[in-house]
């Protein structure tokens, strides 16, 4: 077969997973999203399902504030685990490495439910971590902890932690030791290393496992749901009330897009600000 | 080629069998609550009639939106709420109209089939036939707060943190009944009920400072009181009762502005495929004996009338001490919501979530 037939026999799966398993089940729900029901009961094409988002000050504040704490989460997701990739790839010897890395896969296994509850265990009133704390005397009254953004955080940060680790190990992994060595036979500091060549190097594993990261918690809602509290309307939860609680499936699409957009427009622009590119962060 | 022959003969002879064998057993979809279809039950119903009982739990929103997507596919019976069924039967048709004659009613309590017929009814046919009956009141630890008794309790500074309750229609309804309020009076006047809406979203934005989270399923409302975390909620009687047993400070208490009362019903999807299954179903399960025997293990009341008889004596007990006549008769009873209303409550309801 010639080189060409080769690339069009290829091809075929990825076009067939594209257009049956999400171009066409999107179809349906980008036609209802320009549908408005009007007072009277009748359908007609319309914009106000987007401009809702716009208008109502509750729509858009959520958004931001979803936003803001996905890329918050992101940059903690980065600095909790670049030393446990760090350690991982550079320190310890292979054999354990190996074995470390899949004692870091388990709470996956698990699932995000279970181990959400693990959390709300701790963090309680009266659980773990306060009746230890109270009890060794360091506080009289418990804290409040779970239903707090910070438990909801410590969630999000937990069911995300091992997708941004495994691109850094990557591509820690492909970097020569003698590098480091050679730098710092030169005389420069460990902060120098760090900057000029452990973080240039780790680039593209970064940028990959924070998108990753990014876009796992900008779409999540158990942690947001079950760990957040009173005050922690996340957008997508938004989106599943617009669905189950007012029947309104229009706004809902609406929304869903309206997500996908902005998501991806907040992921091109933190790639562009960096300076990275998207091919490099694929290979 | 003899050998492939061979194969293929052998291969549609093992399939054909094989479809034989799953059509010979007659199953029954069930769109169901948690609770709903005890085990045991469901057992005795497949030896019974030799059908395949299938499962789903659910709640109303999550019924209606599941109906809807199918347009009343993929199940054979479905047990949605009875305020909840003739707005979403004009709006989108998921159910079918009900043949009374094969529902065995002289079993029934006949005020509550003739009221669940009539509240779901569409063009004069009647969808549902009642299951279980319930109320939704508060849930309270008698030892840490006594003195809880009502609605408007749920914004009462003196319980602060240790409130809690399911931000969802039923808690915007309790709340205007503890402002004194009476929405249900406001159905038919839908900007009257929107201004309440609004004095109701002041209410709790105001009081929100004291809850300690909102519960959002069965599980997560008995969690949070039996674990301490809070002393005041709304919860459902049945649920009180269950954690009465197990820590007798805990119990359910009808609020003095009314419990509010729901009623579960059975209604026929309308591409329900066994529908003859599903009405031996619903005369199986408000059989006196099969119904006693679910009110016995979840607390709800039932429908079937001569179930009183199977009742153990701690379950009457629970009506006696959280209903005194006053309370019975002050339940407030949910009237079908009018069409529309949805629309005006969840962006009350998102307000308050979102709100500091």
């Amino acid at each position: 077969m010639s080189k060409r037939g080769t690339f069009y026999l290829l091809i075929v799966p990825v076009i067939l997973w594209l257009a049956v398993l999400i171009v066409i089940p999107h179809m349906d729900m980008m036609y209802r999203s320009f549908r408005l029901e009007t007072d009277d009961g009748a359908m007609v094409y319309s914009l106000s399902n987007y401009l809702v988002f716009f208008q109502d000050q509750i729509y858009w504040l959520t958004f931001v504030k979803t936003a803001v704490y996905s890329i918050g989460v992101t940059v903690l997701a980065f600095i909790v685990t670049f030393p446990v990739a760090f350690y991982l790839t550079k320190v310890v010897k292979v054999s354990y490495s190996s074995f470390m890395t899949l004692l870091l896969l388990i709470p996956i296994w698990i699932g995000e439910l279970v181990t959400v509850y693990g959390w709300m265990i701790l963090l309680r009133d009266n659980g773990v971590i306060n009746t230890f704390l109270m009890n060794i005397g360091l506080i009289d009254s418990p804290i409040e902890m779970l239903f707090t953004n910070f438990s909801m955080t410590i969630g999000l940060l937990y069911m995300s932690m091992l997708f941004m680790i495994i691109p850094m190990m990557s591509a820690l992994d492909s970097m020569d030791d003698s590098l480091i060595e050679a730098a710092s036979d030169l005389g420069a500091s460990k902060w120098t290393i760090f900057r000029q060549i452990v973080i240039p190097y780790t680039t593209p594993g970064i940028t990959s496992g924070g998108i990753i990261v990014f876009m796992l918690v900008i779409g999540d809602y158990v942690a947001p749901n079950i760990l957040g509290g009173k005050s922690s309307l996340w957008f997508t939860e938004q989106i599943y009330n617009k669905f189950l609680e007012s029947f309104n499936w229009n706004e809902g699409a609406a929304f869903g897009f309206l997500l996908l957009v902005l998501s991806s427009t907040i992921v091109w622009v933190a790639l562009k600000l960096s300076g990275q590119k998207l091919e490099k962060v694929g290979s | 080629m003899k050998k492939v022959v061979q194969i293929c003969a052998t291969a549609t002879a093992l399939s054909l069998m094989l479809t034989v064998n799953a059509e010979a057993k007659e199953t029954l979809r069930v769109l169901t609550w948690k609770g709903y279809a005890p085990a045991k039950l469901v057992k005795k119903f497949e030896a019974e009639t030799g059908i395949d009982v299938k499962l789903t739990y659910s709640n109303n929103e999550e019924m209606i939106a599941k109906l809807r997507a199918t347009r009343g596919a993929g199940f054979d019976l479905a047990q949605p709420s009875q305020d909840r069924i003739s707005f979403v039967q004009k709006k989108y048709p998921v159910y079918q109209p009900i043949d009374y004659s094969k529902i065995k009613t002289n079993q029934l309590t006949k005020s509550m089939v003739d009221a669940v017929k009539k509240n779901s009814a569409v063009d004069g046919k009647g969808y549902a036939v009642p299951h279980c009956y319930g109320t939704t009141g508060m849930i309270v630890n008698r030892k840490l707060a006594p003195d809880a008794n009502d609605w408007s309790d749920l914004w009462n500074p003196k319980y602060a943190g240790k409130i809690s309750y399911r931000l969802k229609r039923p808690l915007l309804i309790a709340t205007a009944f503890g402002m004194g309020e009476d929405p249900f009076a406001l159905y038919d006047d839908i900007d009257a009920y929107r201004k309440l809406m609004q004095r109701v979203e002041k209410k709790l934005i105001d009081g929100k400072k004291l809850v300690k989270n909102y519960w959002t399923s069965g599980d997560t409302q008995v969690a949070i009181i039996k674990s301490g975390d809070a002393n005041v909620i709304s919860g459902w009687d049945g649920k009180g009762w269950t954690l009465h047993k197990e820590n007798p400070d805990i119990d359910f208490i009808a609020p003095r502005s009314g419990a509010l009362g729901w009623i579960d019903t059975f209604a026929l999807p309308a591409k329900s495929k066994n529908v003859e299954g599903a009405y031996k179903y619903i005369n199986f399960m408000l059989r006196p004996e099969n119904a006693a025997y679910f009110t016995n293990q979840e607390g709800y009341g039932t429908a079937s009338n001569g179930a009183l008889a199977f009742l153990n004596d701690d379950i009457k007990g629970n009506f006696s001490r959280s209903f005194p006549q006053a309370d019975l008769d002050n339940i407030k009873w949910h009237p079908p919501v009018p069409a529309g209303f949805e629309k005006i409550e969840s962006r009350v309801l998102d307000r308050i979530k979102a709100a500091k």
